[in-house]
This record gives C-alpha cells, sequence and structure tokens, in this order.
C-alpha cells in the first residue's frame, strides 16, 4: 500500500509540509516495499484551485492514505471520492510519522477548512 | 464619456463622489460595479427599481459519455476539474466558466447549465440612469455581474457614464475600469491612505488611463501624504474635500450633499468642472 505525506524537502528526516495542496513535494512511501519516492506538486504555484490538482497528482501515484496536518474541503472531497483514507500527521519528521501510522498512532483526519483561495495560511 | 471612481481602500469616498457628480450631470448614467458592496442605490433611489438576474455557464458530465481522457483536467487554468474513480468532478465554486472544457471534450460530453450569481437592479433618479450589481453571498467572483453593467454602458456609449468601482486593486478593479476614458482616484490623506493611492495607481498606470485625484478628508494645515505622493508622481490633483461634519451627516443620512447644500454643490461642480476638463484633454 501506498502513503502520499506533503513534504517541503525530498529528504526523509524532514517535517511535514504544513500545507496539502501547496506542499513542493509529495513522499510516497510503499509499505510493501519500503520504497520511498519524491514526486514533485506541480499545482503548488497553482494561481487557484492547488488542492484539487494537488489531490488529483496523490490519487493518480495510487496512495490509498495521506497523512496532512490539514487540508481543505475541496482536497479533501477529490481524496474521499476516491477511497484515499485521510490520517492527521504530527509535527515530527516524514519517517516518524510512517513509523507512528504503521503503530497506529495517528487519528483520522475528519476536520477540513474551507480553503484559503489567496487569503493567505 | 466614461468616468471610472476608485479607491485602494474601501471608505475614502467613492460613492460620495460618484453620486454627487452623477447628480450634477444632465441625464447621466451610474454603474455601481462594486457588486459586493454596492450602496449608490441609497443616494440615488431609483424609482420603480427593475431586477435582472445574472447567471454563469458550469459545464455538467455526461459520465456515459466521458471515455476519461482527461483533457479536460489537463486544460484547465482554475484547476476546477478531477477526475476520480473514473468520474469526472466538476467544483462550481473555483469553476470561472470560461467554456474550455465544452469546447475541447472530443467526447462532446460536456452541458452547460445556468447558475445564478446575482441581480442587476436598475431604475432612475430624476435623469439619472442607476443600475447596481448585487453579488448573492459566498460567491466568488463578481467579474460577470460588472460584465453585464459595462455592456449596459456600451448600449449608452454617448452618456456620461459614472463607474463606482469596487475598492482594492485586483481583479473586478481592472474589470470595472477596462471601458473608462478617465479615471477619478480617491485618497484619504493618511500613510495608509497613500499607500493605497499608489498601488491603485500602479494599476491605472498598467491600463495606460489618463487619470487624477481627488483628496477627500482634507484637514486645513494638517500633513497629507497622499497629495505628497501626488506630488512626488506628477499626478493630477483633480480638487480637494475638506473633512467636514456637515458632509459626514448628509452622506451619513443617504442625501446627496449637491441638492443640500449650495456650498457642496459649488464644491462638486467645481470638480465636475476640472474632470471634465482633463478627461477632453
Amino acid at each position: 500500500m501506498k502513503i502520499a505525506i506533503p513534504a517541503n524537502e525530498k529528504d526523509i528526516n524532514t517535517e511535514v509540509s504544513a500545507s496539502f495542496g501547496r506542499a513542493p513535494y509529495y513522499l510516497i512511501h510503499d509499505t510493501q516495499s519500503g520504497e520511498n519516492t519524491f514526486i514533485e506538486n506541480t499545482a503548488a504555484q497553482a494561481a487557484g484551485g492547488a488542492g484539487i490538482k494537488a489531490a488529483q497528482l496523490v490519487v493518480d501515484s495510487g496512495a490509498k492514505v495521506a497523512l496532512s496536518p490539514r487540508l481543505g474541503q475541496n482536497a479533501a472531497d477529490v481524496l474521499k471520492n476516491s477511497g484515499v483514507e485521510i490520517y492527521k500527521s504530527n509535527d515530527k519528521s516524514l519517517k516518524d510519522n510512517i513509523e507512528d501510522f504503521a503503530a497506529g498512532k495517528l487519528s483520522l483526519l475528519d476536520q477540513f477548512h474551507a480553503g484559503f483561495h489567496g487569503h493567505g495560511g | 464619456m466614461k468616468i471610472a471612481v476608485l479607491s485602494g481602500k474601501g471608505g475614502t469616498g467613492k460613492t460620495l463622489i460618484a453620486v454627487n457628480l452623477a447628480a450634477l450631470g444632465h441625464d447621466a448614467l451610474y454603474l455601481d460595479c462594486d457588486v459586493e458592496e454596492p450602496n449608490g442605490h441609497l443616494f440615488l433611489k431609483p424609482k420603480n427599481p427593475k431586477e435582472k438576474e445574472v447567471f454563469v455557464k458550469i459545464p455538467q458530465v455526461d459520465n456515459e459519455l466521458c471515455d476519461g481522457c482527461r483533457k479536460c483536467v489537463d486544460f484547465c487554468a482554475f484547476n476546477a476539474l478531477a477526475y476520480v474513480k473514473e468520474r469526472l468532478v466538476v467544483f462550481e465554486d473555483i469553476c470561472h466558466s470560461c467554456g474550455g472544457c465544452v469546447l475541447l471534450c472530443p467526447q462532446k460530453a460536456f452541458s452547460e447549465k445556468d447558475k445564478p450569481i446575482g441581480k442587476i437592479v436598475s431604475g432612475s433618479w430624476g435623469s439619472v440612469d442607476i443600475h447596481s450589481g448585487f453579488m448573492n453571498v459566498g460567491e466568488a467572483s463578481g467579474v460577470p455581474l460588472i460584465t453585464e453593467l459595462l455592456s449596459i454602458g456600451r448600449e449608452n456609449d454617448d452618456a456620461l457614464t459614472f463607474i463606482d468601482c469596487p475598492p482594492g486593486s485586483a481583479c473586478i478593479v481592472m474589470e470595472s475600469i477596462q471601458d473608462a476614458d478617465f479615471c477619478v482616484l480617491v485618497a484619504e490623506p493618511t500613510i495608509f491612505g497613500a499607500h493605497n493611492l499608489s498601488m491603485v495607481y500602479e494599476l491605472v498606470k498598467l491600463f495606460d488611463k489618463p487619470m487624477g485625484v481627488v483628496l477627500n478628508k482634507c484637514r486645513r494645515g494638517s500633513p497629507n501624504p497622499s497629495e505628497d505622493f501626488c506630488h512626488e508622481n506628477k499626478i493630477k490633483i483633480l480638487g480637494s474635500i475638506p473633512f467636514d461634519t456637515q458632509l459626514g451627516l448628509l452622506n451619513s443620512n443617504a442625501k446627496i450633499a449637491v441638492e443640500e447644500s449650495p456650498h457642496f454643490k459649488e464644491l462638486f461642480s467645481d470638480l465636475f468642472e476640472k474632470i471634465k476638463e482633463e478627461a477632453t484633454k
């Protein structure tokens, strides 16, 4: 199974990006092989609708789980429609979050913000 | 002649100036493009107002016809489309109604539906024709309402037209000034006011429109950073309106100052003449 996590840098020892839609990269972690791949988020600089396009990228990567500190409603709609489960990440590294998820320490993210849509965040 | 009245922030006096000038003009046309908070109609109270709903086109997909090629998803500059679980999802609030997906779809899987986004209320006050745009609460963009208002302006191309713009320097302001022959920038005598004036000045310069500034809420003998900004950038000052309790009272009671006081009639008439002189240069 693949897990997607928004990342600021292509380094599993760095922390999870605070933004889902505008994170520069996603870490795609394969739980079977243990392989880590970073994909570029081509939506990061989008003028609008970044969350939708970013969620599409994550869905297309084949991820079944996404870890994120927070998520906008539009991105959540795309992920949920695709059957991607969303868990709330903690402020530790990408690597630690994968371990915490595997250990069942992360909870489902069930509150989504309306999106910032050009108003910061 | 079309005169746009704009400012970098709200509350500078755009509507005060626009409605008083319109009241002085014979057979003037007043277009309230401040569609998020239109208030010109509180002053120029239209008789027998007529309402017209304004719609935008939102694409709808027939998932039976869609073969999942995703050309529309890749094309959409606003990222309003997603393709998940072999179904296309349209995010209506993100869609800008460009119609690109409908044109592009090789399967012709799209149709369009009308989505109401607001209304135009039209009426007259004396010889002034008033058209105000009201955007529905929760809508993201008032641009289609402004487009509709400007089309009324184009139908009456010879009329002396005052375009009361939204505050700021965003898309809706750019939309509002596009047909203007002359831009009147209203500025407050504060550092914040001068900063906002500089933003809107940059915008009008980009559009290459002739312009002038009205300094509002001026106190005699007090510093005026907006006036300094005009001198530094060689921007024409069209006139000054004093910080005046009587004017404030008239305005807060939705009165038109030029109708109530010969003093203000003279002040706005001078401003009117100055604008006409500059706009026809």
